[in-house]
């Protein structure tokens, strides 16, 4: 396996982690509103999201594979599927821990329900939602490798591939690389959070 | 003014005016409107709104903060930028040091000034101020009571005010609503609640029995007897409170000539003071 083989594996690596964060913040934080929004309706949500976290993700893709087939399309559902859980979680926590004045002059100048959400309520929550995405990235690209199981790619390929030559140097350029992109995906989305919270810390 | 020990319903009573807390029964007339009938954001919009924990949003800056009222009211950008300079500037903060902090670098003093400046940034004929100045230590919440009136009375705004605080309630009021368990106990001015109390509970709240407040109420323009006085004798302004004077007398002074501007308007003495104190509350507007 060559160096640009790598690369192609990294990129499609990249690229499906990059869908299933995508997928799983487009579901999480709607979800994590929903939460905070509706009291009656945090506990089911944050209930089913949470047992959606202790399912292991190589069990989801072995109940994804018989719908879905084999390839990117089920590793995609089982990595969404994953991230999830903190974004939904993180919105819900950064959405409550606005605090009450704030909200009670947003209403009290006059802004409308959905002025106070835009302008108040979710800029303030932004640095803890950030948080979430950013474990859930972690997350999302520590599982990725499992999509080598079910032919879609990325580096798994290598650590599998490692595994079943008895060769560590590839199973090493597998692992290495995957913690690289985590650090990576670490590093940026805790500037982003940073960034976002500057101002409010 | 609206006095009264916590969860007496004083805030209530005041996030009823801009409808944050909705009517069971009864209306609130804003001249003479009734609030029930307006828009309730067109309401909001119009009435100034400033509270104890001033809850500026902490991802916007201070010049942000102040031009929420005028961005919601889509304010011209030009419009809005000179407004924000021109309130700075009345709650006396530096535009330039201030406009473009975030509220977290501020000290409680000034946050409470943004919350004020933000509350009058439409020109609001109401302002609602629910403990306004609670949050601060005495002497900025002396100087921030003083500006504040002065807003008031410069931009001839109506102030509805919470407070649990019987010397603000007597220092800064027109006009007293004394409250308790969610009803009025008396309706009237600081100096006349003082002077009748109408229920033995509000005399207690208020310490009616005490002498020093009811005199820092009363003016030396009205206590005194009008002549011009000896040359050697000491000068009081006339519309310094009887509670100055007493202080002057109680450091030697006998008498005192009273001034008015460039000239002496009369004199007062010790008897002149109790007597004002055993005069009717009718006597007296406040200093």
């Amino acid at each position: 396996m060559s160096l640009p083989h790598l690369l192609a594996h990294i990129q499609t690596h990249v690229a499906l982690s990059a869908a299933a964060l995508s997928a799983g913040t487009a579901l999480g934080v709607p979800l994590g509103v929903l939460a905070a929004r509706l009291r009656g309706t945090r506990g089911a949500i944050l209930g089913l999201v949470n047992v959606g976290r202790v399912i292991p993700s190589l069990a989801v893709l072995t109940f994804v594979v018989p719908v879905l087939g084999v390839g990117f399309k089920p590793a995609l559902v089982a990595l969404a599927l994953l991230a999830i859980p903190p974004i939904a979680i993180n919105t819900d926590l950064g959405l409550r821990g606005v605090p009450p004045a704030a909200l009670d002059v947003a209403r009290g100048v006059g802004m409308t329900a959905m002025q106070a959400f835009v302008r108040v309520e979710w800029p303030l929550a932004l640095p803890v939602v950030l948080t979430g995405v950013r474990t859930a990235a972690i997350e999302v690209i520590a599982s990725a490798t499992l999509a080598a199981f079910v032919g879609a790619g990325g580096l798994g390929e290598y650590i599998l591939r490692g595994l079943q030559a008895g060769e560590p140097a590839l199973l090493l350029a597998g692992a290495g690389s995957v913690a690289l992109l985590a650090l990576a995906a670490e590093f940026t989305l805790t500037l982003a959070a940073r960034r976002a919270g500057e101002r409010t810390a | 003014m609206l006095l009264g020990p916590s969860g007496c319903g004083k805030s209530t009573l005041l996030r009823t005016v801009n409808r944050l807390v909705p009517l069971q029964d009864g209306r609130v007339l804003l001249d003479e409107a009734d609030v029930a009938s307006a828009d309730v954001t067109t309401l909001r919009r119009s009435i100034g709104y400033a509270i104890q924990e001033v809850g500026l949003f902490a991802h916007m800056t201070v010049g942000e903060n102040v031009a929420i009222v005028p961005a919601l009211l889509a304010w011209e950008r030009s419009r809005v930028a000179a407004r924000i300079d021109e309130l700075l500037n009345l709650v006396h903060l530096d535009p330039h040091r201030y406009r473009d902090r975030y509220p977290r670098e501020l000290s409680g003093g000034e946050q409470q000034r943004v919350g004020v400046a933000r509350a009058i940034a439409a020109r609001p004929p109401v302002l609602l101020m629910d403990e306004p100045f609670g949050a601060v230590d005495a002497i900025v919440r002396a100087s921030l009571q003083e500006e504040t009136c002065q807003i008031a009375r410069t931009l001839q705004t109506t102030i509805l005010f919470v407070t649990h605080d019987v010397d603000e309630a007597l220092r800064l009021a027109d006009r007293l609503v004394v409250l308790r368990d969610g009803k009025v106990e008396q309706y009237d001015t600081p100096l006349a609640i003082l002077s009748a109390p109408a229920t033995p509970y509000v005399g207690r709240l208020l310490g009616a029995r005490d002498v020093i407040r009811r005199l820092s109420l009363l003016r030396v323009r009205d206590a005194m007897v009008p002549g011009t006085g000896d040359g050697a004798i000491p000068e009081i302004a006339a519309d310094a409170s009887l509670r100055d004077a007493l202080d002057a007398f109680l450091s030697g002074a006998e008498t005192l000539a009273v001034r008015a501007g460039a000239g002496r308007i009369g004199t007062i003495s010790y008897e002149n003071v109790r007597r004002a104190l055993r005069a009717p509350a009718a006597a007296g507007t406040p200093p």
